[in-house]
């Protein structure tokens, strides 16, 4: 019979609490760059220019199309022969541009959801296409795709602990060292699903609550 | 002040204008009416651009629409237009929404859009409603906000595409009041409309389209008492027994 000692936990807080740290930063930086790729390549995807419109779907479909993991390795070794990557910003390369792809998606969606009218209307105005697109397609987009944006953040923490096996530190491979030493592994995988449940939930909270307070002036 | 001149136009191979030419003289109000698919809302989407020509001329106070080389950004300034779904931006206030083009377009001041802005408003009976969503509006609420975001342009010309076909009874009169008074301003302005009453009032000559043509062109005392085609006299019998 396993014999149950939780107190691995409480001895070892300090490196669930950095490890989950890590992890929050990892995922929040992947995020704020994914954010511009997944514009720029999501207006790509809409583009008249055919040149544009090609790469751009190429890299959406490639990203979509190879698993996280293959992904995250690819881009460690292999771009790692010509640039000098740690596995911290091979991690965040790695995991940006893969949720940059799945953002495309949601900004052209989120666009091309804006009804006809308020493109016509913009323009009936004087404004040129760049600033209709600026002041008036965006924000709306925006607003949006503000729900699915915030379930690929979400799943972005839980994507990153894929990383560890670049050897990034972060909360898996935190959880994964110290059951090797201490082999504990049922309480400390079950503190660290623990750990990841409350990152995702809360964060789920509190963006349903600026989501309220965003769309306060919309139907 | 508007020159349409052989206008044709097809979507594919249906053929929605054919052979159109039009004046609109200055401070003038025309009124397009006819049966639905007549070309009448194809037609005043052309004035602006909205929807490209296959051939044919336009021009608006000089300028011609849609040759290549007029940047019709800045044409557009000068065309107010008012759609039957007001189009409203849901994201920002009536008075957002009316001071949007002028700040970002013409580069006025946020202190002197707003200060026309309100005036605007308040002349449309909106004074209240400045900081107002638009979805905190009625039917008639948003499209006299609409009107004031087209107005805060200065425009020469003010089209109205069915202005009142998506309002509520009640809310046609409010929005109508609005529009006749700025035809008694001396607007240019050209307006397809199914309120025949209204158009009757206030415009200085009915063109009636069928079929993507100009049928008839009478003043409307003319026009509804004793029109000349058989074809506006078919028209007016059916909607005129209501």
């Amino acid at each position: 019979m396993y014999q149950y000692d939780w107190s691995v936990i409480s001895r070892n807080m300090d490196v669930f609490i950095e490890g989950a740290l890590k992890t929050l930063e990892i995922s929040a930086i992947s995020i704020l760059l994914a954010i511009p790729i997944g514009i720029l390549f999501g207006l790509g995807r809409i583009s008249k220019n055919k040149i544009v419109f090609i790469i751009s779907s190429a890299y959406i479909e490639i990203m979509r199309g190879v698993p996280l993991l293959v992904l995250l390795i690819w881009i460690f070794y292999v771009l790692g022969q010509f640039f000098s990557l740690g596995s911290y910003w091979g991690s965040i390369a790695g995991l940006s541009l893969f949720a940059g792809a799945f953002i495309a998606e949601i900004v052209r969606s989120g666009i091309q959801g804006v009804p006809k009218g308020q493109m016509e209307a913009a323009r009936s105005l004087g404004m040129s296409h760049t600033k209709a697109m600026v002041h008036i397609i965006l924000p709306q987009a925006f607003r949006r795709v503000l729900p699915p944006l915030a379930s690929q953040f979400i799943m972005l923490i839980k994507d990153s602990s894929l990383i560890s096996v670049i050897a990034a530190s972060e909360l898996t491979l935190a959880a994964k060292n110290l059951v090797a030493t201490s082999f504990r592994s049922i309480e400390v995988w079950t503190f660290v699903a623990l750990i990841y449940f409350i990152m995702t939930f809360s964060l789920s909270l509190i963006i349903r609550y600026f989501e309220k307070r965003l769309l306060k002036g919309e139907a | 002040m508007i020159t349409i001149k052989n206008v044709n136009k097809s979507f594919g191979d249906h053929h929605v204008l054919t052979d159109v030419s039009l004046e609109v003289p200055k401070s003038n109000v025309i009124a397009l009416i006819g049966p639905s698919g007549a070309g009448k809302s194809t037609l005043i989407r052309t004035i602006n651009a909205l929807e490209p020509v296959d051939n044919g001329e336009i021009t608006v106070d000089g300028i011609s629409i849609h040759d290549k080389k007029t940047d019709i950004n800045v044409a557009r300034t000068n065309i107010g237009f008012v759609f039957q779904s007001f189009n409203l931006f849901p994201f920002l206030t009536a008075l957002e929404n009316v001071t949007m083009a002028p700040i970002k377009v013409k580069g006025m001041s946020k202190e002197e859009a707003e200060k026309r802005g309100k005036e605007l408003l308040a002349s449309l009976g909106l004074a209240d409603k400045f900081d107002a969503y638009p979805n905190r509006l009625s039917g008639g609420q948003q499209q006299r906000v609409a009107i004031a975001r087209a107005l805060a342009m200065d425009p020469q010309v003010m089209l109205f595409d069915e202005p009142t076909s998506a309002l509520d009874p009640e809310m046609v009169t409010e929005v109508l009041d609005a529009i006749r008074k700025l035809a008694k301003d001396g607007m240019t302005m050209v307006v397809v409309t199914h309120e025949m009453g209204f158009a009757k009032e206030i415009c200085d000559e009915i063109v009636f389209m069928a079929e993507g043509k100009i049928v008839e062109r009478a003043a409307p005392s003319k026009f509804f008492t004793n029109p000349d085609t058989q074809r506006a006299q078919d028209f007016l019998s059916k909607v005129l027994n209501h």
